[in-house]
């Protein structure tokens, strides 16, 4: 056997084996109530903003704690704490991928993605168009 | 019906020249391909003068539509869709390109003009190599012809038009003030169009001169893929298996210079102009143009291998092959919405999903099957490679590369494991003896990106870095087929030497600092920054070496270089990269041991702030004259006061209906390191208005009164009545009360307020405490001697800022590395095509 094809096959193996290690590393998405089974593992939690729920965010007091409910399509509901800056669209945003666990009664979300709606939605087009029908996306939001 | 100031004729001539685009590279497809296999050579010239024809009249053809598109968006034609959606009246002229290419239809016709420009210089050779290459490169060409069709064929989509009508696209169905009576199910008034004001513009995020240059220096490299793709292909289809190797070499060497600094642009981009904190995240849509200049890296140097000493073919085949198939893989990852959850920056999806794959499968398939087929008659020498040969090391850097590229790729694919996985279950469960072979609980695959996902790439990456780095610096002085090892050893000292003095200077006055990861991970580090080092001297000497300094042979040293170096500068910055608005609870503070440092500060105006070695001021905002486009004005001082600058991050507020913040950060540059900080939040407007009201409060010296960040102590209150009466009349009075403030931050204040009793009315002097947000009064004093006070509180007082800042250290070694390395092997490339053009006048 050549010398190459020892490394050939070490090497393919060595790849194999950090794509199978990686599949082990991968977390899972989850609804409100299987993330609470799983308290203290780390899941992408799909969910979407409670808009009826305050909103806690007080930049001057404190930049990096924001505090809201998050419910899911199950109906369930969720604090969730995230130590950094709010994002600017969390009241416009239709759906949420909250990344963190879940712990002490709160979701600790380390990463937030927000999902908008798409700023082409038809609804704009009547407004632009349309003087008397502008769409608040605001309407019913609650703000901080 | 027929609708006023509708301009239709642009469209028309858009889809005439769309049609004649794809059906003249079908005809140029064709020609190339009967030009390719025909004898007789009167017919081979026949039909190489139609294939020319063909693929010229395709190249006008998409010239045409992207100058009727860039028409359209420039006098602001809104009857057509794409205009309305991709532009509007403000939107500046130097954006008009990036509008173009900001949606998938133009970014598509941006890679076929690439196509059409590097087959132009393909028919210009006089090769035998032209016909078959320009042959494949035209069906390529066909194939993204039907993306930008537009026809529904037995219910399926195929393509995506960009002259669409706005009235067809559906977006005005729903719109009653545009229909007649103001009824959705009548037709549009014939009028419509002077309702449509103007478009929804370019992304604002977008309109950034990144977005006029990035997309076509990286679909220059996408397109530029295909050419030793087609090569490729070629040799297989004239059974001419090596012959096409030095024709194919340039290109080679082009695709990965064009490819490479495409995809640095991009990272660049992040990390100038978007609040991404970074040049790199990993993201799928990074990685998977990543992964086929990976590809395409091992696929030049096994031609190299193969130029010099007959071997590798057979691996040169497979890397060209893939590497055009993976720039097919990640146009579906992208394109198709697939990605999901897992982007930040994926196109939408247009519905176009079983063609993208499609695509994707019609030039997979045969090309593997018929590479596979070939395999036994492509030629591979007997005589094994010697160790100490250039060859076998190449081989192996070659072989890290590709399998990097395979780990990688393997990772991002996680959405389409799910969906396969999905697919599967559907199918199985739909088929009667199968139902219930999957058990009732068995549930498809639902993995989602790891926790730490950097790390995930980066704890696996770092391995084939190290290992590439040694490679780089030590192959260049081996020899091809066998090196004396005495040879060997005299020429490695020097640079053994100079790098570790370089190493130990660096570990004395830098350093590595990034512990997060634990000693393993750093050690690694450390390991990399000193070969990565090793690779940067080892080929900077052999420039002298073993070209005698003679540049324009020393490409490949060249390149060497400035890809130790873009090594060298990610290793730096990433692990030496430092937050400077860490802080805790909004506190900036040095850090206790093990307390979580938190990243968003917030500034209050003409406050200033100890941030790291930086003292900051938000000194206070302006706007853009015609845009929603705010300018925050941060002054940097540091400690010593031997610095000073002024950052303005910009951010669009609310911009036409992109509801929220988009924050462009904005940097200094030191030739060592960047501070760069962009606005993370900023106070909600809708608070902003002043509606809080002065709330009474009755206390009595000594007592506390508490508001909502802190208490007040009210001490005791001082009269002066020696005031004069002309202006408080008779009776006049002026209180003084002393107020400290003892805030929850732990910061405390001492004021005084004042109140006059004037001509038998209370007159307070109101006193501001900002940082609070609160304001002060004393409204009166009462009989009893009790004090009332009045408190106001609001955000709407303040104005801040809230923000996060960074310092990176050595970047530029990473941006020069970028362009040295394409400098090389662009230098590189012009010596091959001279070779070749001396060999050819020889014989």
């Amino acid at each position: 056997m050549k010398t190459m094809h020892i490394i050939l096959l070490v090497l393919i193996a060595a790849s194999i084996a950090v794509l199978v290690s990686f599949t082990n590393t991968t977390s899972t998405y989850d609804t409100i109530e299987t993330a609470k089974e799983k308290s203290g593992t780390y899941v992408h939690l799909m969910a979407k903003l409670d808009k009826s729920a305050p909103i806690e965010y007080d930049a001057l007091n404190n930049p990096n704690y924001l505090s809201f409910t998050a419910v899911d399509s199950l109906g369930s509901s969720v604090k969730v704490v995230y130590h950094s800056a709010k994002p600017d669209n969390l009241e416009m945003s239709d759906k949420l991928v909250l990344k963190g666990k879940f712990n002490n009664g709160y979701f600790e979300c380390e990463e937030i993605q927000t999902k908008c709606p798409s700023k082409y939605k038809e609804a704009e087009a009547q407004g632009k168009t349309h003087p008397g029908n502008v769409p608040d996306p605001r309407n019913g939001n609650a703000t901080n | 019906m027929s609708y006023t100031g509708e301009h239709l004729v642009y469209g028309q001539f858009g889809n005439f020249f769309i049609v004649l685009s794809l059906l003249a590279a079908a005809v140029a497809a064709i020609s190339f391909a009967r030009a390719t296999v025909v004898q007789e050579p009167s017919d081979k010239k026949a039909w190489l003068t139609l294939g020319r024809i063909a693929f010229i009249s395709q190249t006008l053809a998409v010239f045409a539509i992207f100058g009727l598109i860039f028409y359209i968006l420039q006098q602001h034609l809104f009857e057509y869709h794409y205009a309305w959606k991709h532009s509007s009246r403000s939107l500046e002229f130097k954006y008009l390109l990036a509008a173009i290419w900001e949606g998938q239809e133009g970014s598509f016709l941006l890679w076929m003009t690439c196509h059409s420009v590097l087959g132009l210089v393909l028919l210009t050779k006089r090769s035998e190599w032209g016909a078959p290459v320009l042959s494949v490169l035209s069906m390529v060409q066909f194939a993204l012809s039907t993306m930008i069709m537009g026809l529904y064929i037995f219910g399926w989509k195929m393509g995506s038009n960009p002259f669409i009508l706005l009235r067809d696209s559906g977006v005005l169905d729903n719109a009653p003030a545009l229909h007649v009576n103001f009824d959705i199910t009548q037709a549009l008034r014939p009028d419509y169009l002077s309702s449509i004001k103007d478009g929804n513009d370019l992304n604002p995020l977008l309109q950034n001169y990144w977005m006029v240059i990035h997309p076509p220096v990286l679909f220059m490299g996408f397109a530029s893929t295909s050419i030793p793709f087609a090569f490729a292909m070629a040799g297989l289809w004239k059974k001419k298996y090596g012959a096409w190797a030095e024709e194919a070499l340039p290109w080679a060497l082009f695709s990965t210079a064009v490819l490479g600094v495409g995809i640095m642009m991009g990272g660049m981009w992040a990390y100038e102009s978007l609040s991404f904190g970074g040049y790199w995240a990993w993201d799928p849509v990074e990685n998977a143009s990543l992964v086929p200049w990976l590809i395409g890296v091992a696929g030049l140097h096994t031609l190299l291998i193969y130029r010099a000493t007959e071997q590798s073919l057979r691996a040169t085949y497979l890397f060209f092959i893939l590497g055009f198939l993976f720039i097919l893989y990640s146009t579906f990852l992208t394109r198709s919405g697939i990605l999901g959850e897992t982007s930040v920056h994926a196109f939408t999806d247009l519905g176009m999903n079983w063609q993208l794959l499609a695509f994707l499968s019609v030039f997979t398939l045969p090309s593997l099957a018929w590479f596979l087929q070939a395999y036994k008659r492509i030629p591979s020498p007997q005589k094994e490679e010697e160790i100490s040969s250039r060859e076998f090391w190449m081989f192996i850097g070659s072989l890290l590369f590709f399998l990097s590229a395979m780990v990688i790729i393997g990772q991002t694919s996680l959405p389409v494991y799910n969906k396969l996985s999905t697919f599967f279950f559907e199918q199985i469960r739909s088929i009667p003896l199968l139902k219930d072979w999957l058990g009732p609980n068995a549930t498809p695959l639902n993995l989602a990106p790891p926790n730490d996902l950097e790390f995930s790439y980066n704890s696996v990456q770092i391995y084939v870095a190290i290992i590439v780095a040694l490679l780089t610096a030590l192959t260049q002085y081996f020899k091809y087929r066998h090196t004396e090892t005495r040879y060997f050893w005299k020429k490695m000292l020097i640079p053994v030497l100079v790098s570790g003095i370089l190493f130990a200077l660096f570990s004395w006055q830098v350093g590595i600092d990034y512990p997060r990861k634990g000693p393993v991970f750093e050690g690694s580090i450390w390991l990399a920054v000193l070969l990565s080092i090793y690779a940067l001297v080892a080929n900077l000497s052999y420039i002298w070496i073993g070209a005698r300094g003679k540049l324009q042979h020393a490409g490949g040293s060249i390149a060497h270089v400035g890809f130790a170096m873009v090594l060298l500068g990610i290793f730096i910055s990433s692990s030496n990269k430092e937050i400077i608005s860490n802080n805790i609870d909004g506190i900036p503070a040095p850090l206790a041991e093990g307390e979580n440092p938190r990243e968003n500060l917030t500034l209050i105006q003409d406050m200033p702030v100890n941030m790291a070695n930086y003292t900051l001021t938000y000194l206070g905002d302006s706007a853009h004259p015609k845009k929603q486009l705010w300018y925050y004005k941060i002054r940097f001082v540091n400690k010593n006061g031997t610095d000073s600058f002024l950052l303005t991050p910009n951010a669009f507020v609310n911009y036409k209906g992109n509801e929220g913040l988009m924050a462009n950060p904005d940097a200094r540059h030191y030739w060592d390191h960047d501070v760069f900080t962009y606005i993370t939040s900023i106070p909600n407007p809708e608070n902003t208005a002043d509606t809080s009201r002065f709330v009474p409060y009755v206390r009595k010296t000594g007592d506390t009164l508490y508001y909502s960040k802190g208490t007040l102590l009210v001490q005791s209150l001082g009269l002066r009545d020696n005031v004069p009466d002309s202006l408080f009349g008779q009776n006049g009075k002026l209180y003084e009360l002393p107020v400290s403030v003892q805030a929850a931050t732990g910061t405390s204040y001492q004021l005084t307020l004042r109140a006059a009793l004037a001509k038998g009315q209370w007159i307070s002097l109101p006193d501001t405490l900002t940082t609070e947000g609160m304001i002060l009064k004393l409204q009166k004093v009462l009989p009893d001697g009790s004090v009332e006070l009045g408190i106001k509180e609001s955000d709407a007082l303040l104005k801040y800022v809230t923000l996060k800042a960074y310092r990176y250290p050595w970047i530029k070694l990473l941006w020069y590395g970028v362009w040295i390395t394409a400098i090389g092997l662009l230098i590189s490339m012009i010596r091959r095509i001279r070779i070749r053009r001396l060999r050819i006048a020889k014989s």
